[in-house]
C-alpha cells in the first residue's frame, strides 16, 4: 500500500484518538469519545495489516487470539474494587509492549539471528548505515536504549506494583542508601544506554541494559505502599505512553508518537495532581518517609478520655433530623465493598428530604479517581460526587459528615498544625459540620502513622466496627424511625 | 529538513496538545482516563505487527513481535472494554 495513504489514515486515527479523550472531559460524552478512540485504533491496525511487509500471518493470529481471549476476560470480569491491580497490569504489557519492539527492531537490524541465549551476546560487525545515517542514526538508536530502559522498567515496576495492591507483598523494601542506591543503577543503566548508542554491535551492553532497567523498576517500586500508589500508578502509566511514543521514533511511525505522548502527558499530570494532594514533591513520595520530621506526637495525649462512641442506630437518630449530610468516602469503603451499602444509606435519607453528596479528596483510594468509580458502580449520580475544593466551603453549612474509611485526608492537623509531617496537605474540612461521623474499626493511625485530633473532637462520634455493616445498620435504623 | 525533524515536531506538540486536553478531564473520570490511556497506548500493537509479521527477519524478531503483539492486543482488548464499562455506569439522576 501507498505510505503516504498509510500515513494519512494513521493521521485519521491519531485524529480519533484525540476526539476520543475530548469525549472523557465530560460524563455525558465519554462513551461516545472511548467508542471514537477504539474505532482508532481498528483503523490503524487495519491499514498496518495492509501494509506489503506484513506477509507472515502466524505469529499475528496466534498472539491477537490470546491478547484478545485474555484482555476480554480481565476487563469483563475485574470487580471495580481492583481497578488500581488492572490499570497496573495494563501499565506493565504496554511497557513490555515498547520493551518488545524497540528490541525486535535492534536485533533485526543488527541482523543477529540468535538460536541460543549466548548467541544474545555475541558481537556484531554493524553495517554503516543498518541503523540509518548520521543523525537519524543517533536518533534510532537512541529511540531504541530509551524505550529498552523505559519498556522493562515499567514492566518490573508495574509488576511490582500489582503484587503490593493485591496485599501479596505487604512490606517495603528498599535499595541501601535509598535514593543513592536507585541513583547508582540508574547512573549505569545511562551509561549502557551511551554504550548501546556509540557501539550498537555490543550485544552484551545491550542485555546489561535490559537486565539493569528490570532492577531499577523493581526497585523504584518496591519502597512504596498503601497510599502512594495512586502517584506509581499515575507515574508508571506515564512511562508506558513515553515508551509508545520513543517506539514511534524507532519506527518513523506518527500515530505511535502521537498517541503515545497523549499518554505520557495523561500520566504526568495524573502524577502531579496526586503529588499536590498530598503538599509532596515527586521526589518525596519516591524516596522519601511520609512521617520523618515533627515531635513525635503521642496518641493517647490526644485521645485520652475525649473520644466518643456511639452505635449506629444512635446515630440514626441524628441522621432523622439532618438537613444536609456529606458522605467522605476512603479506601476503607473500597475494603469493607460498602459502596451499595452507602449508596443505600443515601437513598433512606434522601426518602426523608435530606440533601446528600459525596466529598471526594483527589488521594482517596489507591488510584486516581477510584472512589468515583466504586460509588458509580453503586448508582450514584455523578453530580452528587464533589471535588474537595467545591465541597470544603459547604461544610460548614453541613449537619452531618460521614467519614467512611478515610483517615488522613480529613486529619486536621494537616491544617492547624505547623510542624506536623502531613502539615500543608489540603483536607477535607469535615470538622466544620455540626456533627461528624467517623465508621472505623479502632483509633489505629492511617498511612501517615499519625493520630488524628479529629476523632477526639467534641463533634465527633466514632461508630467501631465494619464499615458496611455500620452503614447498613444506620439505614435499617432509619428507615423504621 | 530530515524527516526525524518533523516527528519531533509532532512529538512536542502532541504533548502540549495531551496538557490541554488531560487538564479540562474532571477528577471524577481520572479511573477511566487512565485506563482509557492504557487502551491508546496499544497502539504499540502497529509496531509489533510490522516485527511478527516479517518474513524475512529472524526467528527471534518474529517472537518478541509475537510477544509484542499479545501485550499490545491485551492492552487495546482489556483497555477498551473495562474503560466502557466503567464509563456506562456513570449516570445523572
Amino acid at each position: 500500500m501507498n505510505p503516504n495513504l498509510v500515513n494519512l489514515v494513521y493521521l485519521i486515527a491519531g485524529v480519533l484518538f484525540i476526539l476520543g479523550i475530548k469525549g472523557l472531559t465530560k460524563p455525558k460524552t465519554a462513551v461516545r469519545g472511548n467508542l471514537l478512540s477504539a474505532v482508532g485504533m481498528m483503523v490503524a491496525v487495519i491499514v498496518t495489516l495492509m501494509d506489503s511487509s506484513v506477509v507472515n500471518m502466524t505469529y499475528i493470529v496466534a498472539g491477537v487470539t490470546v491478547g484478545t481471549l485474555i484482555g476480554a476476560l480481565m476487563a469483563l470480569r475485574i470487580q471495580m474494587t481492583s481497578m488500581p491491580e488492572m490499570v497496573a497490569l495494563l501499565n506493565g504489557f504496554g511497557g513490555g509492549a515498547s520493551l518488545c519492539i524497540a528490541l525486535a527492531e535492534y536485533y533485526s537490524r543488527l541482523g543477529l539471528n540468535a538460536t541460543s541465549v549466548a548467541d544474545l551476546a555475541t558481537p556484531m560487525a554493524v553495517g554503516s548505515s543498518a541503523f540509518g545515517d548520521g543523525f537519524q542514526g543517533t536518533v534510532t538508536l537512541i529511540s531504541i536504549a530509551l524505550t529498552v530502559l523505559i519498556g522493562a522498567l515499567t514492566l518490573t515496576g508495574s509488576a511490582v506494583a500489582f503484587t503490593k495492591l493485591k496485599e501479596i507483598m505487604k512490606n517495603s523494601y528498599g535499595l541501601p542508601g535509598g535514593p543513592i542506591g536507585n541513583g547508582l543503577l540508574l547512573a549505569a543503566a545511562l551509561f549502557a544506554v551511551g554504550t548501546v548508542v556509540m557501539d550498537p554491535g555490543n550485544t552484551s551492553a545491550m542485555l546489561m541494559l535490559i537486565g539493569l532497567a528490570f532492577l531499577l523498576g523493581i526497585f523504584l517500586v518496591i519502597p512504596i505502599g498503601g497510599a502512594d500508589m495512586p502517584v506509581v500508578i499515575a507515574l508508571l502509566n506515564s512511562y508506558s505512553g513515553i515508551a509508545a511514543a520513543l517506539a514511534g521514533f524507532i519506527l518513523g511511525n506518527t500515530v505511535l508518537i502521537i498517541a503515545g505522548s497523549l499518554v505520557g502527558t495523561s500520566g504526568l499530570i495524573l502524577t502531579n495532581i496526586m503529588c499536590v494532594a498530598m503538599n509532596r514533591s515527586l521526589g518525596n513520595v519516591l524516596f522519601g518517609k511520609m512521617a520523618e520530621g515533627g515531635e513525635t506526637i503521642d496518641a493517647d495525649e490526644i485521645y485520652a478520655g475525649k473520644v466518643t462512641s456511639a452505635q449506629a442506630d444512635e446515630v440514626a437518630l441524628i441522621l432523622e433530623t439532618a438537613k444536609r449530610v456529606v458522605i467522605v468516602p476512603g479506601y476503607g469503603m473500597a475494603m469493607a465493598q460498602a459502596q451499595h451499602a452507602v449508596r443505600e444509606l443515601a437513598n433512606a435519607m434522601e426518602a426523608r428530604g435530606t440533601e446528600v453528596e459525596y466529598g471526594i479528596h483527589p488521594v482517596a483510594g489507591r488510584m486516581p479517581g477510584h472512589m468515583n468509580v466504586l460509588l458509580a458502580e453503586a448508582e450514584v449520580p455523578y453530580d452528587k460526587l464533589v471535588e474537595m475544593d467545591k465541597i470544603n466551603p459547604t461544610f460548614d453549612d453541613t449537619d452531618v459528615a460521614i467519614v467512611l474509611g478515610a483517615n488522613d485526608v480529613v486529619n486536621p492537623m494537616a491544617r492547624d498544625v505547623e510542624g506536623s509531617p502531613i502539615y500543608g496537605m489540603p483536607i477535607l474540612n469535615v470538622d466544620y459540620a455540626k456533627t461528624v461521623v467517623v465508621i472505623k474499626r479502632s483509633l489505629s493511625p492511617g498511612f501517615a502513622g499519625l493520630p488524628n485530633p479529629l476523632f477526639a473532637m467534641d463533634n465527633t462520634i466514632m461508630v467501631y466496627g465494619d464499615g458496611k455493616k455500620a452503614v447498613i445498620e444506620m439505614t435499617t435504623a432509619l428507615n423504621q424511625a | 529538513m530530515e524527516v526525524t525533524i518533523l516527528l519531533l515536531a509532532l512529538f512536542v506538540l502532541s504533548l502540549f496538545l495531551g496538557v490541554e486536553l488531560i487538564t479540562k478531564v474532571p477528577p471524577t473520570l481520572h479511573t477511566p482516563l487512565m485506563s482509557g490511556t492504557n487502551a491508546v497506548s496499544g497502539i504499540t500493537l502497529v509496531g509489533a505487527l510490522l516485527a511478527a509479521g516479517s518474513d524475512t527477519s529472524p526467528l527471534l524478531v518474529n517472537i518478541l513481535g509475537f510477544v509484542a503483539v499479545t501485550l499490545a492486543t491485551l492492552n487495546v482488548v482489556g483497555g477498551y472494554l473495562v474503560t466502557n464499562r466503567m464509563l456506562s455506569m456513570f449516570k445523572r439522576k
